[in-house]
C-alpha cells in the first residue's frame, strides 16, 4: 500500500501535464454564443438606418420566407470584406436584412456606397440594444431567422466565401 | 532581441548620412523616434464614433436605486473582455449594458429579473454569480471534500501523536 502511494504525485503530475497538452492541442471556443437559437426573434422596432432604405422592426423577420439578418456597423473592419459574400448570398437568392450597431446615417451611407448594400431594410440600433437582446456579442454577426420568425442559427464573426454553401443549406432548412 | 538592434543600426545608418552625430544621441534619438511612431500608430480599434450611452457612466439620481445597479453590474460580464465585469470594462457594449441595467433599475424592474433577462441570451455565462447547475457542483463540493480531507489528516496527527 505504502510503495503505491508513493506513485501518487507522479500521477497527479501526468494527469495535469495531460490536461495541458489537451487544451493546448483544442484551446476553448472564447465565442459567447446566443441562446435564443430555436426561440422568436425579441419583438424590437428600429429606426431607419439611412433615409433611402425602410427601417426593420420584428414584425419585418417573419415574412413566409427565411432570411438573414446581419449586425454590422461601418466602423467595423471586417465587415467591410464581408459585404462582398453577403451580395453572393443575395445573387444565390438570399433576403438580408441588416441591423447597424451604433452607427449613423452619414457613415452608413458611405459605407454601402463604397463596399456595397445587399440589404432590403436597415434598422438602426444606436445603444446595441437590439443587439443585447438578440445575445450577440460583437459584429459582425448573422442570424438565419425561419419563414415564421424563428431564429435558426447564429453565426458568429463573418460569413466568409467559403461558408456561402452552409449558409444556403442553413437558409434552405429553415424554408 | 537580436533583431531590434539591427534595426537600430539601419536606422541609424540612414540618419547619420543627413547628420553625424555622437553615437549615444543618436541611438536616444531614434529611441525617442520608434516611441514617437508607436504613440501615432492606432490599433485597430473596433469602436465606433457615436457618444457613450446617457446612463452609461452617469449615476441614477436615487442612491438606493444606484446601488442596485452597482451590484447587478458588479455580477454581470462583459461579453468583450470576458473576464471584467461591465462595471470595470471600458468596452462599448458593456457601456451600453450599464445603460439598459439603469434605465430598467429606474423603470422599477427587479435585478434579478434583468439578470435573468441577460440568461436567457445569453446564458448563465453572462453571470458571475455561481449557480446550482451541474457544472458547478464540483464548486460547491470542493470547500467540504477539502475540509474532510483536513480533519482526516488532523485527526490522524493526533492518534500518531498519542501513541508517540
Amino acid at each position: 500500500m505504502n510503495r503505491l502511494v508513493r506513485f501518487v504525485p507522479l500521477v497527479l503530475l501526468l494527469v495535469v501535464i495531460a490536461g495541458l497538452v489537451w487544451r493546448l492541442a483544442t484551446p476553448v471556443d472564447t465565442n459567447v454564443t446566443s441562446k435564443l437559437e430555436g426561440k422568436p426573434v425579441p419583438a424590437f422596432d428600429l429606426g431607419p438606418a439611412i433615409a433611402a432604405k425602410p427601417a426593420l422592426s420584428s414584425r419585418d423577420l417573419a415574412t413566409g420566407r427565411p432570411r438573414i439578418v446581419n449586425i454590422f456597423a461601418s466602423w467595423c473592419v471586417p465587415c467591410i470584406s464581408e459585404v462582398k459574400v453577403l451580395e453572393q448570398l443575395k445573387a444565390r437568392g438570399a433576403a438580408i436584412d441588416g441591423i447597424a450597431v451604433r452607427d449613423r446615417p452619414e457613415d452608413v451611407a458611405q459605407f454601402l456606397a463604397r463596399y456595397g448594400d445587399p440589404y432590403e431594410r436597415i434598422g438602426s440600433d444606436e445603444q446595441s440594444r437590439v443587439q443585447i437582446a438578440l445575445g450577440s456579442s460583437g459584429v459582425p454577426e448573422s442570424f438565419i431567422v425561419d419563414r415564421r420568425g424563428i431564429i435558426r442559427y447564429q453565426h458568429v464573426g463573418a460569413i466568409e466565401p467559403a461558408d456561402v454553401p452552409m449558409i444556403l443549406d442553413k437558409l434552405e432548412q429553415a424554408r | 532581441m537580436r533583431a531590434f538592434p539591427s534595426l537600430r543600426g539601419a536606422l541609424a545608418t540612414k540618419q547619420s548620412s543627413s547628420a553625424p552625430r555622437s553615437g549615444l544621441l543618436r541611438y536616444a534619438r531614434n529611441d525617442v523616434l520608434v516611441a514617437l511612431m508607436l504613440a501615432i500608430a492606432s490599433p485597430l480599434l473596433a469602436d465606433s464614433n457615436l457618444p457613450p450611452a446617457y446612463w452609461a457612466n452617469r449615476q441614477l439620481p436615487d442612491p438606493k436605486q444606484e446601488g442596485q445597479a452597482q451590484a447587478l453590474m458588479q455580477e454581470l460580464r462583459c461579453v468583450v473582455c470576458q473576464g471584467q465585469s461591465i462595471a470595470d470594462s471600458d468596452a462599448e457594449l458593456a457601456g451600453d449594458m450599464r445603460d439598459l441595467v439603469r434605465r430598467r433599475i429606474a423603470a422599477g424592474e427587479k435585478p434579478s429579473a434583468i439578470r435573468a433577462w441577460l440568461v436567457q441570451r445569453y446564458g448563465s455565462w453572462i453571470s458571475y454569480k455561481p449557480t446550482g447547475e451541474p457544472a458547478a457542483w464540483p464548486l460547491w463540493l470542493a470547500p467540504l471534500a477539502l475540509l474532510v480531507v483536513g480533519a482526516l489528516l488532523v485527526r490522524r496527527r493526533i492518534s500518531l501523536r498519542r501513541r508517540g
